[in-house]
């Protein structure tokens, strides 16, 4: 990256070092947000501890003109408020950077690096001063930083103000003491620095039609959008937001404003065994019906998602990833359930499994989610993560087609199967796709069956005879087949120039492997990528990789799971993937890749 | 779960119920458990119960979880459609299914081992939802399929058929649901199908979690002289503290008892339970009174049985929720999403 003090207009990073439960994270969105309004492309990171009040917290919020979301590896600005991290904080900002500390209590002979600038301000002081309550005063210490760094990057204060005015709509004497709290600070850095410094913004039109939101929002308002009526779940970090915001725009959108009558049910189950069960008692009955959760979850669900699609029941689930394995690091991001998810629960098991890549396509596949679940009558695990579910992520505005309408599959209405010639067979399938047609209780007594995880026949009866055994699960994989048809297709990005490398990657991922790939080209490295959105793997996948004699296999794990799934599910040979790995739980950042592949250039170009 | 099917012949003089249905109507597959067994007697008992209350067989969802008594779904009710769960995990099944249609007469049939072990915890959220829903243990003390292992609701001094003798306390599905804010509360002999079809008849038309514990013994593993589920042993120490007879809603005819010995409860669709004292001291409107009557005759080696309590007033699952009296899954499409100017609307607060 060119380094003039130009250059630095509209493209760096700012760090942010706090203490969690002191009321930070209102300070950052609040800084972010205004960025984004002043029409720059922008993202924050949170990397928060699994715990309530007292650790270390970061917000990384990197600014980009041209756009780029994924993490640069560099900080440009650190914000430190927390005392304890000082020396890690430091020694993060890349030469040339600026570090600004709350300067009540000096630091000198601790924070100093001779090619870093050290800006103090003293925020607590400044803040105790004007303000009384020791709550507020932690509080208004966040909004004085946000106020130091307008005046230090030139953030428009008067998007700031009307943000401000928006967040505290419904409590007008705290957008005035937000806005003293944020006057201190930039009065402060105004008086006493150069201002604005050489990296700064510089307003921008690039961010018209674009939103900034979280994947877990967006995954919730395609639950409501698809018509899913029955949410279960059990909290657990990063997925316990998705079933906050169903539940809050069922609030908003589901319930009879008169009467107080809603038309979802959300049950919080007593563990992820029953929300999944939950799930499965809704969809036997045709409604929509979901469960979010993360790999924990996905372990203790794996029981009833093999007993769903040995019976054949529909269901939606999503994983929003966490670093594994076992309870592992709760709050940190990773890939790590491509083959849990994948081959879920014991005997010839395997599910439907959707890759969104970012929280504009967790809505969108999560209505794909449901209806290829109600279509192929089977669960359908989408795969996010805590990147993309947790992260505010810019992205182009959601869509909606009016003329949506929901596939509810083969669902047979009772005065059908009231005309049927002969007897209900649940497990025939009529016209070759390896689906059967189901009926939903109550509705004909023709139509009743047994829902059975054990061996069954054709009609849904128990059996232990291998021929009637056989006939069902030949079937399913006949259905298997079917899915890859109706999966979503993988986002292929073809070079300008010839290119007989090309790059696989998942979910969130693509920002970096998008970075990557430019920075790559200006060093004359060309490279087609290929996004996996789906699994079975559909045939523009296969032939995506035939078309490459190497390809690089990016992902967020450290065994390469989705360079197995690959192995195990295409014919292309192993020994042409070669993986490149980010497993630590932090959100990906470009530089891995770069520096992979260009490693890989140059041993061929030695060669 | 194997049954084989049942000849159907259906006898001129065959009674019928309010839907025009005989009792074989409300049949099911051949049993396939042991001569002699218990759960017959229940799935015997339950065939009378609901051709009795004229339950339109295909509107009710039967559902089980794994074992003897988890296979007995498949013996009555072939009208009806089934749900044959994972071990012990039945209550979330029915859960789900209450939400997505609550116009649907749920029964569960489990077993000791299905959900006092593997599905304690599972059975326990669902009393606590208090699920419209009857659930029906089967409750013989013993794993029967896997061939005699010792049940959770096991009697301390209680012997294996094999000599082993049981250290550990039972669990009592009865004081357990009382514990956790149970609002129907019963226990019965499979051996007592008179005290047993009005019971099954009140827990359908309960609104709310109804939970009948059968003792049910296991003529293969638990019937010896050693056991405390045997029949004999059951029979023997077993006493009725309240006798329920269920009168169906019929407008315009009253029914006349002794007040003082007969506790009547109006259910919520308008049917009757007249409560039969036999024992003077039981007040099966006092949780506090009915556990430590339980409790006390339990020490006594006593086993009491009846409808020990009832509350007909606490909100089920969708009275706590506040849900649609339409099903959800009848909910029509336009009705649940936003559309697309709501859409763009709400994306205002994202920017």
């Amino acid at each position: 990256m060119p380094n003039s003090a130009k250059s630095r207009i509209n493209d760096f990073v700012i760090k942010l070092a706090n203490v969690n439960g002191t009321g930070s994270a209102s300070a950052n969105t609040l800084l972010m947000k205004a960025i984004f309004r002043m029409g720059i492309p922008v993202t924050g990171k949170n990397f928060f501890p699994s715990n309530i009040q007292g650790l270390p917290t970061w917000y990384e919020i990197r600014v980009s003109r041209q756009g780029y979301l994924a993490r640069s590896g560099s900080v440009d600005i650190m914000v430190a408020m927390n005392q304890e991290t000082y020396a890690q904080d430091l020694a993060e900002v890349s030469p040339g950077g600026t570090m600004i500390y709350d300067s009540t209590w000096p630091r000198e002979s601790v924070i100093s690096r001779p090619d870093i600038a050290i800006i103090g301000i003293p925020l607590a002081r400044m803040c105790n001063e004007r303000f009384s309550s020791a709550r507020v005063r932690i509080l208004m210490k966040n909004m004085a930083y946000v106020g130091a760094l307008a005046a230090l990057i030139d953030l428009d204060l008067k998007v700031v103000e009307k943000l401000v005015r928006e967040m505290f709509a419904s409590k007008q004497a705290l957008i005035e003491s937000n806005m003293d709290a944020i006057a201190l600070g930039y009065e402060y850095a105004s008086k006493h620095f150069r201002c604005p410094l050489p990296t700064r913004l510089k307003r921008l039109d690039k961010t018209a039609g674009h939103i900034m939101i979280d994947g877990n929002t967006a995954a919730a308002l395609g639950c409501v959008y698809a018509g899913a009526t029955v949410g279960a779940w059990y909290p657990i970090t990063p997925s316990t937001s998705l079933m906050d915001a169903f539940r809050a725009f069922c609030e908003e959108y589901r319930k009879d404003p008169n009467t107080g009558e809603r038309n979802f049910c959300v049950v919080q189950a007593e563990d992820e065994l029953a929300a999944i069960g939950i799930v499965l008692g809704a969809t036997w009955n045709g409604a929509r019906a979901f469960t979010p959760t993360s790999g924990p979850g996905i372990s203790l669900m794996s029981e009833f998602l093999g007993f769903a699609y040995f019976a054949e029941l529909p269901a939606v689930v999503f994983d929003v990833q966490r670093v594994g394995p076992s309870t592992g690091m709760p709050t940190r991001t990773q890939q790590g359930d491509i083959l849990a998810a994948a081959y879920a629960s014991h005997g010839d098991t395997r599910h439907v499994v959707l890759f969104p890549g970012d929280p504009r396509e967790c809505f969108e596949l999560s209505v794909n989610a449901f209806d290829l679940a109600d279509r192929l009558q089977t669960p359908v695990l989408v795969l996010s993560d805590l990147d993309i579910g947790m992260n505010d992520w810019m992205c182009p505005e959601l869509e909606w087609d009016p003329a949506y309408r929901p596939d509810w599959g083969k669902v047979l209405k009772p005065r059908t199967v009231a005309r049927l010639p002969g007897r209900f067979n649940r497990y025939v399938d009529p016209d070759g796709d390896g689906i059967a047609a189901r009926t939903l209780p109550g509705g004909h007594p023709k139509g009743s069956y047994f829902v059975r995880g054990s061996g069954h026949n054709r009609f849904g009866e128990y059996t232990e005879d291998s021929n009637e055994y056989l006939e069902v699960v030949n079937r399913l994989r006949r259905k298997w087949a079917t899915a890859a048809k109706f999966v979503p297709e993988p986002v292929i990005r073809r070079s300008r120039k010839a290119a007989g490398w090309g790059i696989v990657s998942i979910g969130s991922c693509d920002p970096a492997v998008n970075e990557a790939i430019d920075r790559l080209a200006a060093k004359g490295i060309h490279l087609n990528y290929c996004r996996v959105r789906a699994f079975p793997f559909t045939r523009k996948v296969e032939r995506f990789l035939d078309r490459h004699d190497y390809v690089f296999v990016v992902e967020q794990n450290r065994d390469a799971q989705l360079k197995s799934l690959l192995t195990l599910e295409t014919s292309y040979p192993p020994d042409r993937m070669h993986s490149i790995l980010s497993y630590g739980g932090l959100p990906m950042d470009y530089r891995c890749i770069v520096e992979a592949i260009e490693e890989t250039y140059q041993g061929v170009v030695a060669a | 779960m194997t049954s084989i099917a049942k000849p159907r012949i259906v006898h001129r003089g065959l009674s019928r119920n309010r839907l025009g249905l005989t009792v074989r109507d409300y049949e099911g597959g051949m049993s396939t458990l042991c001569a002699g067994c218990g759960h017959d007697s229940v799935t015997a008992a339950i065939i009378q119960a609901l051709f009795e209350l004229a339950v339109p067989p295909h509107r009710v969802a039967k559902m089980s979880g794994i074992g003897c008594s988890s296979k007995t779904p498949a013996y009555f009710l072939n009208a009806s459609h089934s749900f044959n769960a994972v071990h012990g995990r039945m209550p979330c099944i029915a859960t789900g299914a209450a939400a997505a249609n609550r116009e649907l007469y749920l029964l569960g049939v489990s077993g000791d081992g299905d959900s006092l072990s593997i599905g304690l915890g599972q059975f326990a959220h669902a009393v606590r939802r208090n699920l419209d829903m009857l659930y029906i243990i089967e409750n013989n003390g013993v794993y029967g399929l896997t061939k005699g292992q010792f049940s959770a609701s096991a009697d301390i001094g209680t012997a294996a058929k094999r000599g082993e003798v049981n250290e550990q306390p039972p669990i009592d599905p009865v004081q357990l649901t009382m514990a956790l804010g149970g609002t129907f509360v019963a226990r019965s002999f499979s051996g007592d199908k008179d005290q047993l079809v009005p019971l099954i008849k009140a827990g359908m038309r309960h609104e709310g979690f109804a939970v009948i514990d059968v003792l049910s013994p296991c003529v293969t593993f638990n019937d010896h002289e050693a056991s405390t589920k045997s029949y004999a042993y059951t029979r023997e120490h077993s006493h009725e503290v309240m006798h329920t007879d269920f009168v169906p809603p019929m407008p315009g005819i009253t029914v006349s008892y002794d007040k003082g010995e007969v506790v009547p409860i109006t259910m919520h669709d308008g049917s009757r339970l007249l409560l039969r004292k036999v024992s003077d001291d039981y007040d099966p409107h006092s949780r506090g009174a009915a556990i430590e009557y339980i409790r006390t005759q339990q020490r006594k080696g006593e086993i009491v049985t009846g409808l020990l309590f009832v509350d007909e007033s606490r909100p089920d699952m969708h009275g706590i929720n506040s849900t649609t009296g339409m099903p959800l899954n009848e909910l029509p499409f336009r009705s649940l999403c936003p559309g697309k100017r709501r859409l763009a609307a709400l994306q205002r607060r994202y920017r």
